[in-house]
């Protein structure tokens, strides 16, 4: 790790706050991940990346930047990948799923906002996040208020932060937005880079990123065999690493992990024993390293078998089209694609309450934990509505509302504990 | 056979025997600093022949004492559904938690509602204030119950709403009416609670809470709906989870 040292120092993190913050990491990845019995052995390729997501990964973004390529940093599953690949740029997404630094963060924002934005500005006001540190350019996104308006508190804290403006209603209106909004979005990425952006280069892009939505799909669906062939825990640390990482080499890891996982649904293996209790997650995104909620569940007996999350399948559950012969045409592809994202910032979303309904039957859960950051407006009030929807479709729902802190953990483990029984029956 | 069910609340632990359906042993003991140490002083020389343990210190005695244990929503709703099986939703006032839950006709939980983290609107709210006014849980609920009208409380924050009274009585408000004020913040919470869950049917009132004959009067006043309170309310999760022992799923 010491070879890092120089790197970290470079990019101006506080190597003691970061070192802290590493230790502590190392050891909530140990109790966490490493504790689990049955692992695939295809997850080793994952724990090499957690364990060298400050060190390999970030040694990777600084030669990329050596040879001249740029590195985008974003919040959001509605920054298009595509396009970042598209100018031969680096994805990568920002730290923002551990309550580090808090003091810090709200010497500048209010205390009552959601752990996720405190936590991005935590990282970055107490200088420990690589990532940000070696983006070229920020990306941020207007989608809840909180978000929106704490962008505007970012802007002076690093070198160059972009916003893409979202519509909020699936509207021919709503859609000319974003269709403009990425439009625009490519000519500065056009100009940061250097490098325009041509139909085989977009369509490259394309490529490579549905790849790598073809490869979690593979792994989501695999999740629908009892006994399930992969805790949720590691199938969330894989979404999870999907911000992160080289796309090739994580689609290839990705179906590494697939193939040895359909060797063991043929052979009716699996982490939990058959039978065991099928929940789903549904809900705001749960970003490195907030894996709070999902260990209580499956250290309860439970089995997770699927997210609808942003980090999970509404992040990745639609390809872009591939076809078109100009840059105008792949574009549309782009905007119509993501257009289709349900995030809780649209009024309404009814598409949503579908997919959490297809979810539940595909892959067999037996009951959904929607998952609510605290003081995430969006989401706790559209959980209402969602919830009873489900509740007349008989299926059973626990909403829950939490932050990054552990104060909670034993009051959340009697709720999941008794949701576990309501569903056993 | 017997069987015993044992609940580690916040504040209490309680300990039931049945053996033929009937309690013959019920114990209880302040949680203290040292849960385990009280359990033992419950369990020690209890004759048993199986145990399942529930409430909020129930992972501690599974390492401890090797025994299956069930969350306390389920030991309620067995236990309340034993007793009275024509309640069809239960409010759990406790030390520190509070809960709804809406039972089906056939006893059986289906929804569940608790507050989130702090203790707010708990029996631990109430002897706080009760300390504050300087009166004995008891002398609380009677006074409260005296009081014609109620002062307003605004904070449902144990550590606000002591402030809170201290500058009312420092404003000269009577002490019994601020009692009253502060009974009604917690059934406020509490029937928004209730009425979340279980919109309908009758109640069935446990928990240590459940002994205040104020928050009782209140409630059904407030809901306008049949509130019943067994006759050990503090024990009923501890007898759900002896039930449990004693007959697993079918209980």
């Amino acid at each position: 790790m010491s070879d890092y040292k120089q790197m970290w120092s470079e990019l101006g993190l506080d190597l003691e706050a970061h070192d802290a913050l590493l230790s502590v990491l190392g050891g909530a990845y140990q109790d966490v991940f490493l504790s689990q019995k049955m692992r695939p052995e295809g997850m080793k390729y994952f724990d090499f990346v957690m364990s060298e997501v400050h060190g390999f990964r970030i040694k990777e973004l600084m030669d990329a930047k050596a040879q001249g390529r740029i590195v985008v940093g974003s919040y959001c599953v509605f920054v298009p990948e595509e396009l970042i690949l598209a100018v031969d740029g680096v994805s990568v997404g920002l730290c923002a799923g551990a309550e580090f630094n808090f003091e810090g963060a709200e010497e500048v924002l209010p205390r009552n906002l959601c752990p996720l934005i405190k936590s991005a500005f935590g990282f970055k006001r107490g200088l420990v996040c690589p990532y940000v540190e070696a983006s070229d350019i920020i990306v941020g996104e207007n989608t809840c208020d909180g978000k929106k308006k704490a962008y505007e508190v970012l802007s002076p804290m690093v070198k160059d932060l972009y916003i893409i403006d979202l519509p909020q209603m699936k509207t021919n209106t709503g859609r000319a937005l974003l269709d403009e909004e990425y439009r625009k979005y490519m000519t500065a990425l056009e100009n940061a880079s250097g490098k325009k952006i041509t139909p085989e280069s977009l369509r490259t892009g394309i490529e490579i990123v549905n790849a790598k939505r073809r490869a979690v799909k593979r792994l989501a669906e695999l999740r629908a065999a009892d006994p399930s062939p992969i805790s949720g825990l590691d199938a969330l640390l894989v979404n999870q690493v999907f911000f992160y990482d080289d796309p090739v080499r994580f689609t290839k890891s990705v179906n590494a992990l697939c193939d040895e996982l359909e060797e063991r649904v043929k052979k009716g293996e699996g982490v939990f024993p058959k039978g065991a209790p099928r929940v789903m997650m549904s809900g705001c995104p749960m970003a490195v390293p907030n894996w709070k909620v999902p260990m209580i569940v499956e250290t309860s007996g439970a089995v997770i078998v699927g997210e609808e999350s942003c980090v999970g399948e509404r992040g990745t559950q639609w390809l872009t089209e591939e076809k078109g012969g100009t840059v105008a045409e792949l574009l549309n592809n782009i905007t119509e694609r993501y257009f289709k994202i349900d995030c809780a910032v649209f009024t309404p979303n009814p598409s949503r309450a579908d997919h959490v309904k297809d979810m539940f039957e595909r892959y067999g859960a037996r009951g959904v934990i929607h998952y609510s950051l605290q003081f995430c407006h969006p989401y706790i009030i559209e959980s209402g509505p969602l919830e009873s929807t489900l509740e007349a479709a008989g299926i059973p729902v626990l909403r829950l509302e939490t932050d990054y802190s552990q104060e909670d953990a034993g009051q959340l483990k009697t709720r999941i504990e008794a949701f576990i029984e309501r569903i056993e029956g | 056979m017997r069987a015993a069910g044992i609940d580690i609340g916040s504040r209490t632990v309680k300990f039931v025997i049945i053996e033929n359906g009937t309690i013959i042993l019920t114990r209880k003991c302040l949680t203290s600093h040292d849960p385990l140490t009280a359990v033992r002083s419950v369990i020690d020389d209890a004759e048993y022949d199986m145990l399942i343990g529930t409430g909020y210190g129930r992972h501690l005695i599974r390492e401890h004492l090797d025994c299956t244990v069930i969350s306390e929503i389920k030991a309620f709703a067995i236990g309340a559904n034993a007793i009275r099986p024509s309640s069809r939703a239960i409010l759990d006032i406790g030390g520190q938690d509070t809960k709804a839950i809406s039972l089906n006709n056939k006893g059986e939980m289906t929804k569940f509602e608790m507050n989130d983290r702090c203790a707010a609107g708990t029996g631990r709210f109430l002897e706080i204030m009760a300390r504050a006014l300087g009166y004995t849980l008891e002398e609380f609920s009677e006074a409260a119950l005296s009081a014609k009208r109620a002062e307003n409380i605004n904070s449902m924050c144990t550590v606000f709403a002591e402030s809170e009274v201290i500058s009312l009585t420092a404003r000269g408000a009577l002490r019994h009416e601020v009692a009253r004020g502060i009974h009604k913040t917690i059934v406020g919470r509490s029937t928004a609670l209730l009425r979340r869950v279980a919109p309908s049917g009758e109640i069935f009132f446990a928990g240590g809470v459940a002994l205040n004959n104020c928050v009782r009067k209140l409630i059904t006043d407030e809901l306008g709906r049949a509130v019943f309170v067994p006759p050990d309310p503090q024990a009923v999760g501890a007898y759900g989870a002896a039930l449990y022992a004693m007959f697993g799923k079918k209980s």
